[in-house]
């Protein structure tokens, strides 16, 4: 009997529409809009001006702060414009916007082949930085802050999070499926920039051909290849790693302090093709997806393609669709418009027909306590709600632990008064934090 | 093919997640409710015209006064939830069969009107509505609500009390002697024969609909198990040291027809798993039930009424917040 973790949900998975459909290429767009903030950290300053030519791989904006994330240009041509656009998840954001001159070069110097197996920690971490690598998964947090691990902590296994427990999100599956050498390349080089020599593989049991696949990848490699039971939000990290390793990461605290690094498997392709070919972070695999969308594909599309273009790609709509979500339908945002840039924690594009996003309307909490038995952190989401609604934020956090909250939704989608608990949950936690800033 | 929206156009952007699951508020009160329904069709069948009009009266008063409120507060009218029915159904399935129908009214106007909307409505009242409606009647028309039907007994004498009635009065012998001997005094009590209130009587019909919640897992098995476990416990324990006739001892009493006689199956299935006014964990709810089981139990053997299920569960009722704060579920990662 597989290990698993307390509560947690069974949602329809819908991955039927794009399981089965190979990674497609999308065509370069025809102008890319690249925002220079596409991870959680510091923004970075465009290092380009407009009337500026650049090509693809070229870095385009920067900092020298450490939380961030190198930006490069995803395609080659004019440098257009430099101004506020919309944004996917920060509403707007300075964006370098660069019209394609159908050359498609990379900037001078590569792709270049270069042995991983020479270089150390600190050259991996540099190149994973300078490629502007965050997490793919969605979180977008900065690859290489993760990968520094502090001198008072040891890492002991890397995860590779294969999980892909989101549902309609299909594009893990496929990379798995189709590029399983980029995969255990990344997880090695991962390895060995961590120092560790234990490695896991978890992926949801409702993708048995990617468990075969990522089985036979890494035979003889020492990592793990490990079948997980369907479950939301398995692929939560802190999740993951309770089942995986049986130790739980304590609250407030990084998988580190349980000697764990994660990682998604957008994430490990994209430190191979860094740290083997040294190509920076331009692209990445997506899935479009759900009953809007004439033709569901996955497709590897270009940063600073519009989600109007990819949905294009994809035979546009099959009917008007009520919500366009970017990313899976449990934790994923609804987006207002299909004008919007395609960045690095785009895992998926969704566009729900009418009735197929299901959120129904808000009534009285009835105290039935589902959503305390689906809370996979152990809390009492009824009272973040009820707490909420008030406007006792306080309360929420300091009784009720509401930081400790990772937004999941499985308490929502378990809810028959349809509750919007998560809406609640970050309402307080800005609350929270607006006092805090405040009180500085 | 369908136009396709224009950048300019906006979509829906409310919070995720973005799908729910098909369960709703009305779902669970439309079951439970038809949970119910077989044990009171079978007390209108049983007890006859006077119980009918209890039944309907109750369920359609309810409904009414729920709708009358939510109109005068101009609140969204939520009739069609199934809760105010299910106040309605539970209140009249708790009361004598021979009391004036027209107090019905008055018990769902209390239920409603009072216990639920003005704690705040659904969710918010603090106390089982169908039992405080119960109670006012208790306190303001006692000898009706004690008035039973009179009914031929097993031995031929007209008889006009509960068995709870008679255990209290006249003792275990006597009470055996009502029904001819214990088989058919078992008998009775399991389909539900013998003199109670409408919906109370019929234990193998209520049990059969509080099974059908547990597995729909719209309660809890352990409230039911743990509470009707703390009755027959402690009535086998203490249960003959009270009786009228002299003590019979420790371990004397008669678990089996605490059980089924008055209305513990019927609190215990349908009342004490009312999620509204119990605790939300199952800790919470295994302390509440054993409270109301402790209860229940002192109310029959030592208190003044011979059946306390309704004031049993009211009491925990109350110490539902205090038992919610020290059950909070233990969150992940919890340091030390």
């Amino acid at each position: 009997m597989m290990k698993s973790f307390r509560g947690g949900v069974h949602p329809n998975d819908s991955k039927s529409y794009t399981a089965s459909k190979p990674i497609e290429t999308a065509p370069l767009p025809d102008k890319a809009i690249i925002p220079v903030r596409q991870h959680i950290g510091a923004p970075c300053s465009p290092i380009v001006a407009k009337g500026d030519l650049v090509k693809k791989g070229q870095l385009i904006a920067t900092t020298d702060a450490f939380v961030s994330g190198n930006v490069h240009a995803s395609i080659s041509g004019k440098v257009i414009d430099v101004g506020d656009y919309p944004h996917p998840v920060f509403g707007t954001c300075l964006a370098i916007v660069v019209e394609n001159d159908g050359k498609d070069e990379w900037v001078e110097g590569i792709p270049l082949k270069r042995d991983w197996q020479d270089l150390d920690t600190d050259s991996i971490n540099k190149i994973i930085r300078e490629a502007g690598i965050v997490g793919m998964g969605g979180a977008t947090f900065p690859t290489h802050v993760k990968m520094a691990v502090p001198k008072d902590k040891k890492a002991e296994a890397f995860i590779l999070n294969a999980a892909e427990c989101e549902p309609y999100l299909t594009a893990d599956h496929r990379m798995m499926l189709e590029q399983s050498d980029r995969i255990v390349t990344g997880v090695k080089i991962a390895m060995k920039a961590l120092g560790v020599t234990k490695g896991y593989v978890g992926i949801e049991d409702n993708k048995p051909d990617a468990i075969e696949a990522m089985k036979k990848a890494f035979s003889g490699t020492g990592v793990e290849v490990v079948g997980l039971p369907t479950k939301y939000p398995q692929g939560a990290e802190k999740m993951l790693i309770k089942v995986l390793t049986g130790k739980e990461v304590p609250s407030g605290g990084l998988p580190l302090e349980v000697g764990v690094v994660v990682a998604n498997v957008g994430t490990a392709a994209a430190i191979c093709d860094a740290v083997t070919q040294g190509l920076p972070l331009i692209q990445r695999v997506t899935t479009i997806s759900g009953k809007a969308i004439k033709e569901p594909k996955n497709i590897l599309v270009r940063v600073g393609t519009t989600f109007e273009d990819a949905i294009n790609f994809c035979g546009g709509f099959a009917s008007t669709p009520e919500k366009i979500i970017s990313g899976g339908p449990m934790m994923g945002m609804a987006e207002p418009s299909i004008d919007l840039p395609i960045i690095k924690g785009v895992s998926g594009i969704l566009a729900m027909a009418e009735g197929e996003s299901n959120t129904g309307t808000e009534s009285s909490c009835i105290r039935c306590g589902r959503c305390l038995n689906a809370c996979p952190m152990g809390l009492n989401p009824s009272m973040f709600s009820i707490l909420g609604e008030r406007g006792h934020f306080e309360e929420a956090v300091q009784d009720f632990n509401l930081l400790d909250c990772v937004e999941c939704g499985s308490c929502v989608y378990v809810c028959p008064a349809k509750r919007n608990i998560v809406q609640y949950v970050k309402y307080c936690k800005a609350q929270n934090a607006a006092k805090k800033a405040a009180g500085k | 093919m369908a136009e396709v929206k224009s950048n300019k156009e906006l979509f829906n952007v409310s919070v995720s997640p973005h799908i729910r699951s098909k369960e709703s508020v009305s779902k669970i009160m439309w079951t439970v409710n038809i949970c119910l329904a077989p044990a009171a069709l079978f007390g209108a069948y049983y007890f006859g015209l006077n119980a009918i009009l209890i039944l309907v009266a109750g369920v359609v008063s309810a409904v009414f006064f729920e709708w009358a409120v939510q109109k005068i507060r101009k609140k969204p009218v939520t009739v069609k939830d199934g809760s105010a029915f299910l106040t309605g159904l539970l209140l009249a399935m708790c009361l004598p069969p021979t009391l004036p129908w027209w107090m019905t009214i008055v018990g769902s106007f209390i239920a409603i009107v009072i216990a639920k909307h003005a704690m705040g409505g659904l969710g918010s009242n603090i106390f089982n509505p169908a039992h405080i409606g119960r109670a006012a009647l208790m306190v303001s028309w006692p000898v009706a609500m004690t008035t039973w039907s009179k009914m031929t007994t097993a031995a031929d004498v007209v008889s006009s009390a509960t068995p709870l009635n008679v255990l209290k009065m006249q003792g275990h012998e006597a009470l055996i002697d009502t029904f001819g001997n214990a088989s058919n005094m078992y008998q009775a009590l399991f389909l539900g024969t013998r003199n109670g209130c409408i919906g109370e009587t019929c234990t193998v019909l209520l049990v059969l609909g509080g099974l059908f919640l547990i597995y729909k897992k719209y309660i809890n098995w352990q409230v039911p198990v743990v509470m009707i476990g703390t009755v027959g416990i402690l009535t086998w324990i203490f249960g003959g040291l009270v009786d009228p006739a002299g003590s019979l001892g420790f371990f004397a009493g008669d678990p089996l027809f605490h059980i089924m006689a008055g209305g513990l199956i019927i609190g215990a299935f349908f009342m004490a798993t009312d999620m509204v006014t119990i605790p939300m964990t199952i800790k919470g709810q295994i302390i509440f039930a054993a409270g109301a089981g402790v209860m229940t139990v002192m109310i029959r053997l030592l208190g003044g009424y011979p059946e306390g299920v309704c004031y049993s569960i009211l009491l925990m009722n109350c110490l539902t917040p205090l038992i919610d704060r020290f059950c909070q579920p233990k969150k992940f990662g919890a340091r030390g």
